[in-house]
């Protein structure tokens, strides 16, 4: 066998099922050593799953699982360690509490002495690998303090320490804006140069397009393509992905700079100050208005205050000092409440809907209610009008096609998509005068995407204003009449759109000047 | 007022040390199982095991040192059907800890009708030998310290415990799996085994305190745990799950107790049963007081469960 | 024979709980055997003791009275997820109050005298739930160990009013609360009950009951409850006041462990006497679970209790009564760690639908 086809990874025919739902099915993947190999399909497609097969994190119903060359099994993460796989996952594995080193060493920690942690070679060794491989952090510093680009950096560290040759990120550039982007591809250029595999899980094409050698598609659980990128586009791609052509833009009228000065106030804030749950100033004294019938997209990194800015808005925390008003009146803080914001007209589709959107273990159409349930057509003091209720949650369930149907079923069984059907449907029916919606498609799958944009647009369309916070530039770009960039809790410019392009609201996102 | 006063003497300061035992033992054993993850109620229950333990190993065998390898040996085994109903079947921790309290209610008294053929205590037992360490022995304080064998292996544990905690891989590891376990499991760190070891050490400092008690006392009585094991809990909690600062805590408590036993001798003025509310009171304060949300582990009391 | 889901649930809750209850009779027995008795002889003499005569049967009506009420406000607590362990204290300041307002006011007439006793035992046990709740809400004190420091403390207090004040000379205990206080035993209407105190506070814990399911499952109050205890993150942004609802909960929880009193006093003793608790409020832990936080299930699970309870009198020549306190904490055990199969159970039950 000549030594270019070995592959560093081979998995073949490899099933997983959960329950009855099958996560992969017959699923391959083919990286050769020193690629840098993008593993590509829609949220649900299998892709972290079949990784995390490799990772020893599950192990399949089915299929071989090769390592340059060699079929191996995996009981543990500490197999794929110790066959020098890697992975970082989606959401961060790391411990808050202890420094950059510790989390590095942790699991395979040097002793001295026979039993004490020899901390001051964890710290040498954690330096030597920075510097190997220009990753710049510190190795004291607590990973509570650390930004979300360095917390990346430092899941790289942790498995370039295990000596890693095979590295499997996951969705590495969810987080990170594009300088962060353009920073991590350097990263990944030099592994791949000094012969470690990298294998990519991402739906963003644009970035496989950018970095990558070679492409598999996965669909449904099952591989339909692998392709060398350098002969792919990204329709190619998405339609391997969807099965179907995918349109990209969103059709829609932007409401122009004219036409938004003569519109009603409807969101007032002025020079708000606010304090993080942990006790950091999030908001710096921001300010903003937001007109009726225009979408007002915030873009920026996580943690430079969107979340208290929402949670200000729609009732749940309080500011140490500025001032909110909604169509003309003002917000008492600190008296305000999320009950009371929405009596004013605000409906909030909050951003994490497992923790914050939905109760899992409530029915569909229980969910529908949440908040409402103390109207008069649903309930009185007394007594809980099951039948009208009901009657809603159907009405509902057909004008937002949640599937299945069946609104008395447990709301922790329906798909992502549906889920975040379920709080759209339930705050778009509260006809308000102010959508405040958060990371609105995170996890869902390109069909809910298309019908959750539409109605965001429709309820535009409507005289609502909304209020977007998204991580995903591309999604604030075709949505928003007017974009705002939030850096360390205030805003640092506001424009039109079409005014500003994805590199520089980038740049503004992290601290630079226009 | 004077003689509210009157009680402050060296006399106050030895006892406080020698009262804060029980809450320190339990207070590190505490901070050890919650640092790992696990919330352990039921220490209140295994500080009578522990006890009872002792009482029956030195009542029998005469040797108070096996007495306490018992009262040791009982601790884990309790802490250990914890572990097992918190760890492997993912039960409430709080409800277990519950259970354990009131197990060991019923399996102390149980057996100390069987036993010692008595509903409130046991037959009287010696204690731990007075050790005599020159220079020491004579002073005031320091003597009453280094003399009990139990207090100075107070002070040692105390050291061991913050040293493994901060300073070992084990003690990193238990620390990971009380904040992030699944953090900890992708590095192939065991977070079952950490979370268990967890749970036996506390349930050994846990019966060590119950041994102070037995052998101070010299029998073992009905349900003299009295609350010691929730108060040390709060000692924890106050010293911010720091084993140093949660011994620290817990000797703070040992203070308000051993006034509260000098106020008694010295009969004031105040009716008995305040005196006696003086510990609880002093707890719901302390509480009332601390941050707890902010400083506790980010995973304890939650199961862990292997995706 | 196609069940539904919720049929199929409720087999499983029921199968795993009676399989528990099996299982801790089971290592019991050990414990038995350990004092040299054999347990057969001592689970027919229980069951002798318990079932087959009304006295007994009039016993453990008597005794799952208040475990029912303390069984109710420990589930109510649960299904906000407040773990109120306070009850054996609030079900004391509420005996104390109940009997102070029945002796301090002799002069009322029945049908004035009855409801304030009830409404003092209820308004006691809230004022003792109040601080641990309060502080819950405004500082996230843990209310676990708070409640237990009252439990303490209520036991002090009380012990200080009674000896300073309220006793009668030779005695631990008040004196007795007036006649119009006094609420029927049942052996006035079932002769075959005569010797036992089971009374009518019995048809109260009984309307308890039916009020708790009401409450729970038909009120908006109820939804907010469950919707709490499910997922207070959600439930805050659906716009639902926690820490108000929260508060309420605890303090409607303490009231009903303090009613628990109103069988002892007004249907029993008719005094306020130390020790009359015996253990009532902790046993309402056991209580609440075995029964899953339904009130039909806490009325089975506090006959369950409630025999025993009265069965070790029975069986305390063989055996030592604390034998009910370890079977107790067995139950508990097996029946928390047996959640794991069924939450499993019902996990697969949901995705066969989806």
């Amino acid at each position: 066998m000549k030594p270019e086809e070995i592959f560093a990874i081979e998995l073949s025919g490899v099933t997983k099922r959960f329950g009855t739902i099958y996560a992969n099915k017959n699923a391959e993947l083919k990286v050769k050593k020193g690629e840098i190999h993008a593993l590509v399909g829609e949220n649900g497609a299998g892709k972290s799953t079949l990784m995390k097969i490799l990772y020893g994190m599950y192990r399949p119903d089915t299929g071989v699982i090769k390592v340059n060359g060699k079929a191996v099994t995996l009981k543990s993460p500490k197999d794929a360690i110790d066959l020098k796989i890697g992975m970082v996952h989606q959401h961060f594995m790391l411990v808050k509490t202890l420094t950059v080193a510790e989390n590095v060493v942790l699991g395979e920690e040097p002793v001295k002495n026979g039993f004490a942690l020899d901390y001051a070679r964890a710290k040498e060794e954690t330096a030597r690998l920075i510097k190997k491989f220009n990753l710049i952090l510190d190795p004291d510093a607590l990973v509570s303090g650390l930004s979300v680009g360095e917390e990346q950096r430092l899941e790289i560290l942790k498995i370039l320490y295990r000596k890693a040759d095979i590295l499997i990120l996951d969705e590495p550039t969810a987080v990170l804006t594009p300088q962060e982007i353009k920073h991590f591809f350097d990263i990944i250029r030099k592994l791949s140069s000094e012969g470690k595999t990298v294998v990519l899980i991402t739906h963003k094409l644009k970035e496989v397009l950018a970095v990558s050698g070679s492409v598999t598609v996965m669909r449904q659980g099952a591989t339909v393509a692998r392709v060398e990128t350098s002969g792919a586009t990204e329709s190619s791609l998405a339609q391997l992905m969807v099965g179907r052509p995918v349109v990209f833009q969103v059709e829609r009228a932007l409401r122009t700079k004219e036409e938004l000065d003569k519109s009603d106030m409807v969101l007032s804030v002025r020079d708000l100050r606010a304090i993080s749950s942990k006790g950091h100033s999030a908001l710096n004294g921001l300010s903003l208005d937001i007109k009726k019938g225009e979408i007002f997209g915030i873009a920026g990194v996580e943690g430079n205050g969107q979340s208290e800015l929402v949670e200000i808005i729609t009732g749940l925390k309080q500011p140490v000092s500025g001032s909110m008003n909604v169509r003309g009146k003002g917000i008492n803080f600190p008296c305000s409440s999320p009950r009371k914001m929405f009596d004013a007209g605000i409906a909030h589709i909050p951003e994490d809907r497992h923790k914050k959107g939905l109760i899992l273990d409530y029915s569909v159409a229980e969910n529908l209610i949440l908040g409402r349930h103390r109207e008069p057509a649903f309930s009185s003091p007394m007594k809980m009008n099951f039948p009208g209720v009901d009657a809603f949650a159907a009405k509902m369930a057909g004008d937002y096609s949640i599937y299945p149907p069946r609104t008395d079923l447990r709301a922790g069984g329906m798909s992502g998509g549906n889920q975040q059907k379920i709080v759209v449907a339930r705050e778009l029916s509260r006809e308000p005068r102010l959508l405040v919606v958060s990371q609105p498609t995170r996890g869902v799958d390109v069909g809910a995407i298309e019908f959750i944009h539409k109605k965001i647009i429709e309820t535009r369309d409507r005289g609502c204003a909304v209020l977007l916070i998204s991580a995903e530039l591309s999604e604030i770009l075709s949505l928003s009449d007017r974009v705002g960039v939030i850096y360390r809790g205030q805003l640092a410019g506001i424009f039109g759109a079409g005014e500003i392009g994805e590199e520089q609201l980038g740049l503004l996102m992290m601290g630079g000047k226009q | 007022m004077n003689e509210f006063l009157q009680i402050f003497t060296l006399a106050l300061l030895s006892t406080t040390v020698r009262i804060s035992v029980p809450y320190i033992l339990v207070a590190l054993g505490a901070t050890v199982s919650e640092l790992g993850g696990v919330v352990n109620i039921g220490l209140e229950g295994l500080i009578l095991i522990g006890a009872f333990c002792s009482v029956l190993g030195n009542y029998y065998t005469g040797n108070p040192w096996l007495g306490v390898l018992c009262a040791v040996a009982g601790g884990m085994f309790f802490a250990w059907i914890h572990a097992v109903v918190c760890i492997k079947f993912r039960a409430n921790q709080i409800i277990s800890g519950l259970a354990i309290n009131i197990m060991a209610i019923g399996v102390t008294k149980f057996f100390l009708k069987y036993f010692f053929h008595s509903s409130s205590n046991s037959g009287r037992i010696s204690g731990l030998p007075k050790w005599n360490i020159p220079f020491l022995s004579g002073t005031p304080v320091l003597g009453d310290i280094t003399s009990s064998p139990l207090i100075l292996l107070t002070i040692l544990l105390v050291f061991a415990v913050f040293y493994a905690v901060y300073k070992t891989p084990f003690g990193l590891r238990l620390r990971a799996v009380g904040e992030n376990p699944e953090a900890a499991d992708t590095l192939g760190v065991n977070v079952y085994k950490m979370r268990y070891a967890g749970v036996l050490i506390s349930g050994a400092l846990a019966a060590l305190g119950g041994v102070w008690l037995a052998y101070d006392q010299h029998q073992f009585t009905d349900g003299m745990s009295g609350g010691r094991g929730y108060i040390a809990l709060t000692a924890m909690i106050f010293g911010k799950w720091n084993p140093a600062l949660a011994a620290l805590a817990a000797l703070f408590f040992g203070f308000a107790e051993a006034i509260q036993i000098q106020l008694q001798t010295i009969g004031v003025d105040l009716p008995v049963q305040f005196i006696q509310m003086i510990p609880y009171v002093l707890t719901i304060v302390v509480l009332a007081g601390s941050l707890s949300k902010s400083t506790a582990p980010s995973a304890d009391g939650v199961p862990y469960e292997k995706e | 024979m196609k069940l539904s889901k919720t049929f199929k649930i409720f087999l499983i809750n029921i199968g795993v709980t009676l399989a528990a209850i099996l299982a801790s009779f089971i290592v019991g027995a050990f414990f038995i055997l350990l004092v040299d008795v054999n347990p057969i002889t001592v689970y027919w003499k229980l069951f002798e003791g318990i079932a087959l005569n009304p006295y007994g049967l009039a016993q453990t009506l008597f005794k799952a009275t208040p475990l029912i009420m303390t069984g109710l406000g420990i589930a109510l607590g649960f299904k906000a997820n407040i773990f109120n362990i306070g009850a054996e204290g609030q079900m004391v300041v509420g005996g104390f109050a109940c009997a102070w307002l029945g002796f301090t006011f002799a002069g009322l007439p029945a049908f004035l005298m009855v409801p304030l006793c009830i409404l003092g035992a209820f308004l006691g046990g809230v004022l003792w739930a109040a601080v641990p709740a309060i502080l819950k809400v405004k500082t996230g004190a843990h209310e676990v160990i708070t409640t237990i420091m009252m439990n303490f403390i209520a036991l002090a207090l009380t012990n200080y009013l009674v000896t300073y004040f309220f006793h009668l000379p030779e005695t631990v205990h008040t004196q007795l609360t007036s006649q119009t206080a006094f609420l029927p035993r049942l052996d006035q209407y079932i002769s075959a009950f005569k010797g036992s105190p089971a009374n009518v506070t019995l048809f109260l814990a009984v309307a308890l009951c039916v009020a708790f399911w009401w409450l729970i499952w038909k009120t908006p109050y109820g939804y907010e409850i469950r919707a709490i205890g499910l997922n207070p993150s959600a439930a805050e942004t659906g716009g639902i006041h926690i820490k108000r609802t929260v508060l309420m909960t605890f303090l409607i929880s303490g009231g009903l462990s303090g009613l628990a009193a109103t069988n002892f006093i007004m249907g029993y003793k008719h005094y306020f006497e130390e020790g009359f608790s015996q253990g009532v409020g902790f046993m309402g832990i056991a209580v609440a679970l075995v029964g899953q936080n339904n009130p039909f299930g806490i009325i089975f699970a506090a006959l369950l209790f409630g025999a025993l309870s009265h069965g070790t009198l029975v069986i305390n020549a063989l055996v030592p009564k604390d034998i009910i306190q370890i079977l107790q904490a067995l139950v508990i055990l097996f029946v928390i760690s047996a959640n794991l199969l069924i939450k499993k159970y019902i996990a697969r039950l949901n995705e066969d639908r989806s």
